[in-house]
């Protein structure tokens, strides 16, 4: 039996791989860095399936509203000609493709090995509320040092494009 | 109905692209692209995992606190990526080759 819930799941989990595939793959980088932002909403589509809208909004705001849009702008910043091309030798591609069926087919035989895949699904989803007691109380000093990370990450990121201002007077 | 397994058949698949990607490119766009790719598998993995085996939160908030340190990361290797191009005119990985002894 079909239902509304395996249509969705079937059509994002297509929108999740073919958006990565076509990241990789699309010849211009913008086109792929687009590729990019679907296969990340596509995710956030899988959250909300998962019944946790919480993360899947999170995911939305984040993902597909900060990190695909700074992606695209570094990809128009540094635009050009050399810029698009991608090296690609045969052997390479080879490789590559043999060492992703390979990590695709170990994953596999693992999941049919493992018993703990037969469970079925909890009868209530895990309640969203639950996070902010996580976050405020039992991973609050992660929560500081997440901060931390995040105001070095940005101040790093400022003084590598302040070191190249000075560069051009 | 869906099952765990389903979510991650997608998960690996993700994750299958995200490693070709990585052997594959040598465009440090593209190896961005890959990385993030790697970390979504894994955030889909922790949130099925939550959802059929674990009665409270715990996975959402530890996905919470991966996207959040994804992001940090995607920011400082766009600045290094910009700062690469501006440098030498090119992102290909094999030819950034100043800090090699």
């Amino acid at each position: 039996m079909v239902d509304l819930t395996d249509i969705v799941f079937v059509g994002m989990s297509v929108v999740v791989v073919g958006g990565a595939i076509s990241a990789l793959e699309a010849r211009e980088i913008v086109y792929g860095a687009i590729g990019l932002a679907f296969s990340f909403f596509g995710v956030a589509g899988l959250f909300f399936l998962l019944d946790a809208p919480f993360v899947a909004v999170f995911q939305i705001t984040v993902y597909v509203g900060a990190v695909a849009v700074l992606i695209l702008f570094t990809v128009m910043l540094v635009r050009e000609g050399r810029w698009m091309r991608d090296s690609l030798s045969s052997t390479g591609r080879l490789v590559g493709v043999l060492t992703a069926v390979v990590l695709a087919v170990s994953l596999a035989l693992a999941f049919a090995a493992s018993s703990l895949l037969k469970t079925a699904e909890q009868a209530t989803a895990p309640s969203f509320t639950g996070i902010g007691q996580y976050i405020a109380v039992q991973y609050a000093p992660a929560l500081e040092l997440l901060g931390l990370v995040l105001a070095a990450a940005i101040l790093g990121a400022m003084m590598l494009a302040k070191v190249e201002r000075k560069d051009k007077p | 109905m869906i099952t765990l397994t389903d979510y991650l058949v997608v998960s690996g698949a993700l994750f299958a692209v995200g490693a070709y990607g990585l052997v594959t490119k040598r465009n440090a766009m593209r190896l961005v692209f890959s990385v993030e790719m790697l970390i979504n598998a894994a955030n889909i993995n922790f949130i099925a995992f939550n959802r059929y085996l674990w009665p409270e939160a715990l996975g959402q908030t530890i996905v919470l606190f991966s996207i959040a340190l994804a992001a940090g990361e995607a920011a400082v290797i766009l600045a290094v990526v910009v700062v690469a191009y501006r440098l030498h005119e090119d992102v290909d990985v094999s030819e950034l080759r100043s800090l090699e002894g």
